[in-house]
């Protein structure tokens, strides 16, 4: 079945934290952290059959308390972070943790719906990431294309750098940095950039994105103002080292350069609410997913300021002469920033949108009443890109 | 004379003699009749031809056939002796001769050929002839000789007769001349006499004539001598009583001829004291020339004169105008003393300036023109002369003209007042007057164009003022509506009506918009000269005032209006949003009517008569209702964030875990109502009701707030109890699926109602998205059920469907209800006592 249908997955409890199993890229898999007060959480392990548009479900019980962020380890994979509330005593506090899944769940298994409900598995902790000192934690991230021994969290107003050492099994917390100013700050979200041999760090607090070097652990941009109300999310350009996109409530998406932070690159206002999460496609930057509390999600592909303004560029010798006819018609048309698609499948707030790790063209959504929806860019653009 | 009278006696005197048969023989004889030869007339010519042809006819064998068969060889025949006679081949004579007996032309045997032998001839007839036949021929023979011989008697008469008379009359003629010749013969005589006498006086006379002539011309030459001597001395005269022009005229008489004999010593003296007095006299002309004082009518006799003495014509132009030139820049100086200091205020106003300028610049212009013109370029002088000074001439003018133009030029910058401009407009058309008649004075030059295009360029900067001013005009409204909108609050006093902010706001727009049209419009007046220039007709009105000034002034409306959407978004809003309200409202007013009562008005009072296009009032419209629904969704949005924030931060700052059992609704919600309600009231100033869904039409308080209970109760109780998670998410889910997807941030009618709604919407979907990321203690939860149930009982009224704000505080206590730790709901009844007391 080649059809571009939505697949839809129902969770039982509400849910915000999405995220794709990044160290597997053959699979289509992500995992999912539930929210809920009353009942045991879980983290459901979603494998998406491409060729039969089938899902498949493992689920890990997460006892320490309900998701609000899960990140997976860039290098192992049955590695991955979450932070987490943890009641006690009617005091919350959100926790961040690294966890370890069981074996054989790491790259899947095909068991049927049913028989996984029955023997609900449960992870084994590594490591907790103390923040006793430090409050709340917002999220935890990894280094990306790093070995996996390296964190980053952020809690209230720090931003903690920790190794992982002794088989992830301790946390140190290497270094860190702290927001200083008038009132309550706090961080909403953070990334860990790709280029700069991850040197670079941005984090959003209230309106203001800054970036951070990891080295020094010094601020080395702000951006202030960056949204006119509180920032919501960030990601980084795979492709162009200094391009940034954040999200916000006053629902735009911003496109940034780092070297110049007075004015956006591009912004856009597509959305009837807040911008929830933004994210770049890993191979092809110039599509971009944007999931809003208006329960859309817009892909919306920015060519003009993408690393192929041009289309995508095959190496020379790889064409045949089809192909390159191909690209020369391509690079004749005028290539326009678009939106491709709104996608309208949710019906409550979405709170979290990821590419997978294995497909380029494939992407998963997550709203707040549990419902995961699998979806593929379509096929028009994809070969447009492609050819 | 006598002659001729006498030949045409001669016919009457034959036909006379004719008939009268007699025949006078005295006069035959005379031997001078034989010498006067008579034209010969055509009768007689056919009568001797006849004669002489019947003679060798008349022989003894005449062919009786050929007489009788041959009438008209007759006629013929006489051509035929013609020719014979002239030696010419007569092809009748040979015709005749085949049929005749004797067919040998010319040879022996023809009758009436040269060479007839009558003895061949006789006996080729006997030889050959029958008797009868020769019968015939005798008698035919016979009648032809005596037809013959009749005819030759008749010419012999005839001839005859005319001699009689033609001796007759040359005997009297010469009696005649005897007589003459007697008489001519005496005045010869005579003539010789004469002609002795005369030669006689002649030779006597001789020399004195000589004599005399030369004394004549001694004479003459003695008294032009004279002339020359005394010629220095009365030059010399005429200069000492100024009598210039009998000076020069003197002179020029002598100067060919003093310039031929000048290799003599005394016409070299004589010319030479000449060249003196006369140089003298050009230094003097000259000196008065330059003198300038003297009356044009002096100087037209100066420049005359000077030309007369052969002085360059070109070097006398230069002079001319480089006099007038220093007189013409000083007046340009005193022009560009008037524009004052740089920078600082003009002495004068522009209508004296240009006044001053036209009357004492321009004018003292003309008149130079006009005498140049008289003296050197309409004279009857060489051609070359009078292009030279024609090209010096226009060269002048427009170099001088150009700083005219740049000291109008600069005058007109300096006119920046937006007011009444009457004043200006009166100026260029004085300005522009009075260089119609330069230009008519001097075609060649190109000041017309020039003016035209300074006036041109006038008139437009003058619209690039007004629209500045209208667009200052407009900000500075906008600044009164600001401060009176800021200022009562401080006062304490209600807010500012803004119906009549509004009112003012838009009157006085409008009026300056006409009193600005008005000024504009004396530009097109119909007394104004330059007011039929093609361009004032038709790009002035259309690309001018209409789409320069009125469609630019609406248009910048628009775009103020919509900087207020873009700037003032991000960096929270500086622009009061009663403000945003007040222009939405206006630019929907402009969209409804305004403009296009503002463009009819401009197309009434300039008629448009250019092709260019013209910016249609439909896309004015259009602009303006974008902008209008522009201000009013950015209303809506700043208005919302106010209410999102308190909101936002009242859940966010809360520990609501650990709060205290509800006693009271919270402030911040007391609070949203009021401000909600206040924007209702504002809202409600400028914009119409709008319409509501049907159903909410009748529901009272009462009504409502059981059935909220009712419904309360079936909605959450479920949810609360442990047993069943996945009941909550089926139930929204199910709830979701029968309603329709909310756009939060969506664009407003433009109606109080739609207003209302957009802003109650954004606040409670801030409250849910808030609530949601919190977690909740079982106080806190209650709480939360109060806040909602306060706001379900103040909100309902303000929006246009009610099922909205019920079903986003059902959104609201459901997740409340999903993130409480303990999740006990308070009683309806003590809700609404709570309410009710708050």
């Amino acid at each position: 079945m080649e059809d571009d249908a939505p697949v839809i997955y129902g969770l039982e409890f509400q849910a915000r934290a999405l995220t794709p199993q990044i160290a597997e890229t053959d699979a289509i898999r992500f995992l999912v952290g539930t929210q809920s007060l009353k009942y045991d959480n879980q983290i459901h392990i979603i494998d998406f059959d491409d060729e039969n548009n089938i899902i498949n479900k493992n689920v890990l019980i997460h006892q320490a308390g309900e998701i609000w962020h899960i990140s997976a380890s860039p290098a192992d994979k049955g590695v991955l972070a979450t932070c987490y509330n943890k009641t006690s005593d009617s005091k919350v506090m959100t926790c961040a943790a690294v966890w370890r899944m069981p074996k054989e769940l790491e790259s899947g298994s095909h068991e049927s719906p049913d028989d996984s409900s029955s023997n609900t598995q449960t992870l084994e902790l590594l490591c907790h990431l103390d923040n006793t000192a430090h409050g709340n934690m917002a999220c935890v991230i990894w280094e990306p294309m790093g070995d996996g021994k390296k964190l980053i969290s952020l809690a209230d107003n720090h931003l903690l750098l920790w190794d992982l050492q002794e088989s992830s099994s301790n946390a140190v917390l290497s270094n860190s940095a702290a927001l200083e100013g008038k009132g309550q700050l706090k961080f909403t979200s953070g990334r860990w950039s790709p280029h700069h041999n991850c040197t670079q760090v941005a984090t959003a607090n209230d309106t203001a994105i800054r970036g951070w070097d990891t080295r020094s652990m010094r601020q080395i941009y702000y951006i202030e103002n960056a949204h006119g109300q509180l920032v919501r999310d960030l990601d980084f350009n795979p492709n162009k080292q200094y391009y940034l996109a954040s999200c916000g409530d006053d629902c735009k998406v911003k496109f940034w350069d780092t070297r110049n932070v007075t004015e956006p690159v591009k912004t856009l206002e597509e959305h009837s609410h807040w911008v929830w999460n933004v994210r770049y496609n890993h191979s092809h930057d110039q599509l971009v997913l944007s999931g809003s509390s208006d329960s859309r999600i817009i892909l919306s592909n920015m060519v003009s300021i993408s690393s192929e303004p041009f289309g995508h560029l095959v190496d020379d010798d790889e064409l045949s002469d089809q192909e390159d006819h191909h690209q020369e018609e391509k690079t004749k048309e005028p290539l326009q920033d678009s939106i491709i698609a709104t996608y309208e499948e949710h019906e409550d707030s979405v709170y979290a949108v990821e590419w997978s790790s294995a497909d380029p063209w494939l992407f998963a959504s997550l709203s707040y009443d549990g419902r995961l929806v699998i979806n593929r860019v379509p096929r028009a653009l994809k070969y447009h890109i492609l050819l | 004379m006598n002659v001729l009278n006498k030949t045409s006696l001669i016919p009457e005197m034959t036909s006379s003699s004719l008939a009268g048969g007699g025949c006078s023989q005295q006069n035959v004889t005379d031997p001078e009749v034989t010498s006067v030869s008579f034209p010969p007339s055509k009768q007689t010519c056919v009568a001797l031809g006849r004669g002489r042809m019947s003679v060798p006819q008349g022989g003894p064998l005449p062919g009786p056939a050929e007489l009788g068969s041959e009438p008209p060889g007759g006629k013929r025949r006489p051509h035929g002796m013609l020719k014979l006679y002239y030696g010419l081949p007569d092809p009748a004579a040979e015709a005749r001769g085949g049929l005749a007996p004797g067919g040998d032309p010319g040879g022996p045997t023809d009758i009436n050929g040269a060479h007839f032998d009558p003895e061949v001839f006789l006996t080729k007839l006997r030889k050959e002839c029958s008797l009868a036949q020769l019968m015939d021929c005798e008698t035919d023979m016979v009648k032809q000789i005596r037809a013959l011989d009749s005819d030759m008697q008749t010419l012999v008469y005839e001839n005859y007769n005319k001699f009689i008379s033609a001796t007759d009359t040359i005997r009297k003629m010469k009696n005649d001349f005897k007589k003459m010749e007697d008489e001519m013969d005496c005045l010869a005589a005579n003539m010789a006499v004469i002609t002795e006498f005369s030669a006689r006086i002649s030779s006597t006379l001789q020399d004195q004539h000589e004599q005399i002539t030369k004394l004549s011309g001694v004479h003459t030459l003695l008294r032009k001598l004279q002339f020359l001597f005394e010629l220095p001395a009365r030059l010399t005269k005429c200069v000492e009583l100024e009598a210039y022009g009998q000076a020069v005229r003197y002179y020029s008489k002598a100067r060919s001829i003093l310039h031929q004999y000048q290799h003599m010593p005394s016409f070299q003296g004589i010319q030479d004291d000449c060249q003196k007095i006369m140089a003298n006299l050009a230094q003097k002309l000259r000196e008065k020339f330059r003198d300038g004082g003297s009356g044009a009518k002096d100087l037209a006799e100066c420049v005359e004169l000077l030309l007369q003495l052969d002085e360059p014509a070109e070097e006398l132009c230069d002079e001319f105008l480089s006099h007038a030139r220093c007189r013409l820049e000083a007046e340009l100086e005193a022009l560009e003393a008037e524009l004052g200091q740089p920078g600082g205020a003009p002495i004068t106003d522009i209508l004296e300036f240009i006044d001053r300028g036209c009357n004492i610049f321009v004018s003292n212009m003309c008149l130079v023109i006009a005498s140049y013109q008289e003296l050197f370029v309409s004279r009857e002088g060489v051609q070359g002369i009078t292009r030279m000074a024609q090209d010096k001439l226009v060269a002048f003018v427009n170099s001088l003209m150009e700083t005219y133009f740049s000291l109008v030029e600069r005058r007109i910058q300096l006119e920046k007042g937006v007011g009444d401009n009457s004043l200006l407009v009166r100026a260029l058309d004085r300005f522009h007057r009075r260089l119609q008649a330069l230009a008519k004075l001097l075609p060649a030059s190109n000041v017309a164009a020039e003016g035209t295009e300074i006036v041109v360029r006038a008139a437009k900067e003058r619209i690039r003022q007004y629209l500045l001013a209208l667009q200052s005009f407009y900000q500075d409204c906008l600044t009164d509506v600001r401060q009176s909108l800021a200022a009562p609050r401080l006062a304490g006093k209600e807010s500012p009506n803004l119906a009549e902010l509004l009112g003012t706001i838009s009157a006085s727009v409008l009026n300056q918009i006409k009193s600005v049209l008005t000024y504009v419009h004396l530009f097109t007046a119909k007394d104004i000269t330059f007011s039929n220039k093609p361009y004032f007709k038709g790009e002035f009105c259309s690309q001018g005032v209409r789409e320069g000034l009125i469609v630019g002034f609406i248009k910048s409306i628009c775009q103020t209006a919509r900087q207020f959407c873009e700037t003032t978004g991000d960096k929270g809003g500086s622009t009061p949003p009663a403000l945003l309200l007040l222009l939405s409202r206006l630019c929907l007013d402009y969209e409804t009517s305004t403009i296009s009562y503002i463009l009819t008005l401009t197309d009434e009072q300039f008629l448009v008569q250019d092709r260019s296009p013209i910016t249609p009032v439909t896309s004015l419209c259009a602009e303006a209702r974008e902008a209008a629904q522009r201000l009013l969704n950015h209303y809506v949005k700043v208005q919302g964030l106010i209410i999102s924030q308190m909101l936002r931060k009242s859940v966010e700052t809360r520990d609501w875990v650990n709060t205290i059992e509800p006693r009271n609704v919270r402030a911040v919600m007391k609070r949203v109502v009021e401000d909600t309600t206040s924007i209702d009231v504002q809202v409600g100033l400028l914009y119409e009701e709008g319409v509501r869904k049907a159903q909410s039409s009748d529901s009272s308080k009462r009504t409502f707030s059981v059935y909220s209970s009712s419904r309360q109760q079936s909605r959450y109780a479920p949810s609360y109890t442990p047993s069943a998670p996945l009941d909550t998410n089926l139930l929204s889910n199910i709830q979701k699926l029968f309603s329709e997807r909310i756009d939060i941030f969506s664009p407003v009618e433009f109606n109080k109602v739609s207003v209302l709604t957009g802003i109650i919407k954004i606040s409670l979907k801030t409250f849910l998205e808030c609530v949601r990321l919190r977690t909740f203690g079982r106080y806190g939860l209650q709480q939360i059920q109060v806040d909602c149930y306060y706001l379900q009982l103040y909100l309902w009224r303000f929006v246009c469907d009610e099922n909205l704000v019920h079903f986003l505080l059902d959104e609201i206590m459901g997740s409340t209800a999903h993130r409480c730790l303990d999740p006990v709901p308070m009683e309806q009844s003590v809700i609404e006592v709570i309410c009710e007391r708050g």
